[in-house]
């Protein structure tokens, strides 16, 4: 067990894992794992601290270890060069006390030279010139069959000697003095670097020797490490340091941040008292005394405008009553002259007339401009309280059933099989409602008026289309606008104030809903009003589409009125709409097929019209299409589809050239 | 009841109302009489003695608020708001302090002669019937002829509005009444009106007759419709 320290926790782990049969533990500390990642990357995404401080660690770490390998390498060679220039200096003299030895020896004189060499190498490790070599070894010349003899003090074998001096002994051969670092075993067993220094010695006659010094570098090393673990401590240190520093100098400029973010919180949740610290004149004192001085005209302008809103409302609350007072007095007054106008002159029952209808439009008008006041003001209260619609679009369209049958308009309603239950403010729905349903009857000139209602998990809505003139593009966003009118020309026959749909929308965005409008010139219009179930949710989606089904794919031709029939159709598979329409109009259903048949003053004589629905005789490939036959039962046996879009078979309807092509129905079986 | 010229009182400050008001309730048959001071109007109420009294909300001296509550104190007697004031908070604050019912400024004359006639019509030949609602152990006994309401054999005092609400949830318990429909039977609108009426009538009812009006057990709320009568 040579390292029992490591080992511990792997058992320990793998025991757990082994153990935990339902693989629980296991799977607890992966999930724990992954926790704690996210953690630290949200901590990270949100601390300026920690990135400071790892920015410095990081950079610090890196220049302090360059420095610390530079500083160790450069102390490490000077050593090891100077030893080398005292290792050379060492064997040349070396060589020359080897020398008088070994030109004392005769040529073939074994026995003489390998005494002789023994003699040189103790000689020379105990104390030649230059102090004790710890390893000296003589290799004789090629001719001599002697054994190299190394020191007897030497404690390396002489085999591993050999071994490691192979390549230095072609290097030096018998011209070079040479050196190189080997291993040599030494120490513990453990191999250590050693210096060799060899340098070859001719005898007079017995020819060259190799004589070789080998240092172990021991003191050397033990010098290096010494070196680099002092490096390492400092370096360590400085990093750690400069993290310190790091980590309060962040935190002497985060902290005010800091503050100055909750500060900043606290004031727009509305506590408006709030301040920050202000200490000494630095960057930060800068900071802090400019965030108060923001506060505090924060605080004065809001306190100005709630001021000015308290006013507001006061102002409109008295101008109500002061103004409402008298008008109800004028009011009776009227209604009590009309109710006996028959009493009167001609003149004076007009009078009277007059005077009681547009007190009417007075009163709406007056009632709607405090409204919208209101909500200037911005007082408007939401009274939420949860309530069906189906029953307030029934009262709506029950209130608004003398003003269809006046404009001869029919009102359908389509309602979902649950009831469309939200939390909402029933007046301010209702009134919503009415305004957006008196209006499609005004503009939808006879045609008939669908009122849908929709419900999903988070919200109602409810769209009101007609099949009027339609709005031209841009006019979707202009209709909200105050006293806005399509045509300033109409502006005296329709009436309204011009602010129910500012209104509407002011209620709309009050239970935080939607209300929009589409339309298309001759397609007619829809708006959708859309409100959140739970009062105060946001809304994301709305469960009823703003652009009708019907208009997509539908293509519509406002006729020439010269014609004063307009055709409008719809083509979807299997599904077949046609719509003919005009001044005079009448509807027939079959199935799902409606077919509003109209014509124009001069071709109203006869305005029946017969559906005669898929799988009829068909009259022909081409139906004729002058607006009178078009009407009659005998031509019109089959659905007409008007496709507009397609130019592949020309056709006319009387002077109708916009209408392009006539073809047989696709909707057929 | 009309037949025998019901006595309106009106507390108006505005002159020109009060004459106008005058003329026509004479037309429609009538008798009033005019005070145009907070001050003075609970003594002018006791003693024109009315049947029906039209108040004024903003008035100078006494506010119109605190004189329904001061009559509301001595009386059950209709009262009928006249108010400029649309919000929420006038309207369900002078309902709260006790007026039956109310017409916002400017007003149709027919409009405001049908609320009082509402008011001022009430069942006088009923049947003998007694009502029995709430659950068992805090039952509410209603004896309609005689326009008593007891609870746990102690007599709870109700002003007409309030009983006949009552009456009007009691004669068919278990049955959901929406707010329409309550403004219908019990106040007599015809169409759609303002159902805070219904809701804050409502309060005023349990706060004399429930146990604990915060958990209501003979008046029931059913969620996005309506009120029901709680059953044993």
């Amino acid at each position: 067990m040579p390292k029992p320290g490591v080992s511990l926790p792997l058992m320990r782990l793998r025991e757990r894992t082994w153990s935990g049969v339902r693989r629980g533990p296991m799977r607890h500390v992966l999930r724990s794992g992954t926790t704690v990642g996210t953690a630290v990357r949200s901590r990270w995404r949100r601390s300026i601290q920690l990135r400071m401080v790892t920015y410095t660690v990081v950079a610090s770490s890196i220049l302090v270890a360059l420095f610390g390998v530079f500083v160790v390498t450069r102390t490490t060679n000077s050593l090891v060069h100077a030893k080398l220039v005292s290792a050379k200096d060492q064997i040349q003299s070396g060589a020359a006390t080897a020398k008088s030895y070994l030109d004392q020896l005769g040529q073939h004189d074994e026995s003489t030279a390998s005494v002789t060499m023994l003699l040189i190498v103790d000689n020379l490790s105990q104390g030649g010139p230059g102090g004790p070599v710890p390893v000296v070894l003589l290799y004789p010349p090629a001719g001599l069959t002697t054994v190299a003899p190394a020191n007897s003090s030497s404690t390396v074998p002489i085999a591993a000697l050999n071994a490691a001096l192979v390549d230095l002994r072609e290097t030096v051969g018998t011209s070079h003095l040479a050196h190189q670092f080997v291993s040599c075993a030494v120490v513990n067993g453990r191999p250590q670097p050693c210096l060799a220094v060899g340098i070859p010695v001719s005898s007079a006659r017995a020819g060259v020797f190799q004589l070789y010094y080998l240092f172990p570098l021991t003191a050397e090393e033990t010098a290096a490490t010494v070196t680099r673990n002092t490096v390492l401590v400092i370096g360590a240190a400085l990093v750690l340091t400069l993290a310190i520093m790091a980590w309060f100098v962040t935190q002497m400029v985060v902290r005010p941040v800091r503050l100055a973010a909750r500060t900043a919180q606290r004031l727009s949740a509305g506590l408006l008292d709030q301040r920050m610290e202000v200490r000494g004149e630095d960057d930060l004192a800068l900071l802090g005394a400019a965030f108060n001085q923001m506060a505090v005209n924060l605080q004065r302008q809001i306190v100005r405008l709630e001021d000015m809103s308290r006013l507001q409302r006061r102002f409109t609350s008295d101008v109500s009553h002061e103004l409402r007072t008298p008008l109800t007095t004028v009011r009776m007054a009227a209604d009590l002259l009309y109710s006996n106008r028959d009493d009167l002159t001609p003149v004076m029952a007009r009078s009277t007339e007059l005077l009681y209808a547009e007190l009417d439009r007075f009163d709406e008008l007056m009632t709607d401009l405090l409204e919208i006041s209101r909500y200037d003001a911005g007082f408007a209260v939401l009274d939420a309280e949860p309530t069906d619609l189906v029953p307030t679009v029934g009262r709506v369209i029950r209130g608004l059933a003398p003003l269809a049958e006046h404009a001869g308009v029919a009102v359908e309603v389509r309602v979902p099989d649950v009831p469309v239950i939200a939390e909402v403010d029933p007046r301010r729905a209702e009134r919503v409602l009415r305004n957006l349903v008196g209006n499609a009857i005004e503009h939808s000139e006879g045609r008939p008026v669908e009122v849908t209602l929709g419900i999903d998990e988070h919200a109602v809505a409810v769209t009101v289309r007609d099949h009027g003139i339609g709005l031209k593009p841009g006019e979707e966003k202009l209709v909200f606008n105050r006293f806005w009118r399509a045509d300033p020309s109409r502006a005296r026959q329709t009436g309204g104030t011009g602010l129910g749909l500012s209104i509407s929308l002011e209620d709309a965005r009050l239970h935080g809903g939607w209300l929009e409008a589409w339309g298309a010139p001759g397609r007619g219009a829809q708006f959708r009003l859309t409100l959140p179930v739970r009062a105060g949710a946001r809304l994301l989606a709305s469960p009823l589409p703003l652009v009708p089904r019907d208009a997509d794919v539908a293509t519509a031709v406002a006729l020439p009125t010269a014609a004063s029939t307009s055709v409008v159709a719809t083509e979807r598979s299997g599904n077949t709409t046609v719509t003919v329409a005009a001044t005079n109009s009448a509807t027939v259903r079959s199935d799902d097929r409606t077919v509003t048949v109209a014509t124009t003053s001069s071709a109203a004589d006869d305005p029946t019209t017969e559906i005669v629905g898929p799988g009829g005789d068909a009259a022909g490939e081409r139906p004729p299409v002058d607006a009178d036959a078009a009407v009659t039962t005998e031509t019109l046996n089959d659905m007409v589809v008007v496709d507009v879009g397609a130019d592949d078979v020309p056709g006319t309807i009387d002077d109708a050239a916009d209408v392009v092509s006539i073809h047989r129905s696709a909707g057929r079986g | 009841m009309e037949s025998m010229r019901a006595r309106v009182l009106v507390v108006d400050d505005d002159p020109a109302l009060a004459e106008m008001l005058g003329i026509v309730l004479r037309t429609e048959g009538f008798v009033p009489a005019f005070v145009s001071d907070g001050e003075r109007a609970l003594a002018a109420f006791r003693e024109v003695r009315p049947d029906i009294v039209l108040l004024d909300l903003m008035l100078p001296g006494m506010s119109g608020i605190d004189i329904c509550r001061a009559i509301r104190a001595e009386s059950g007697v209709p009262i009928v708001m006249l108010t400029a004031k649309t919000d929420t908070v006038d309207v369900v604050l002078g309902l709260e302090s006790g007026a039956d019912d109310y017409v916002v400024k400017p007003f149709k004359p027919k409009e405001l002669i049908a609320r009082m006639r509402a008011r001022l019509r009430r069942g006088e030949d009923a049947p003998p019937e007694l009502l029995t609602i709430g659950p068992f152990g805090s039952q509410i006994t209603i004896d309609v002829p005689a326009h008593l309401v007891s609870r746990n054999g102690y007599e709870v005092k109700l002003t007409p509005l309030e009983f006949d609400l009552l009456v009007a949830l009691a004669r068919k318990p278990r049955q959901v009444f929406t707010r329409e429909v309550l403004l219908e039977q019990v106040w007599g609108y015809r169409h759609a009106a303002d159902t805070r009426l219904v809701n804050v009538h409502v309060q005023r009812l349990r706060a004399k007759i429930e146990a604990d009006p915060e958990r209501p057990e003979i008046i029931l709320t059913v969620r996005g419709v309506g009120y029901k009568a709680g059953t044993s």
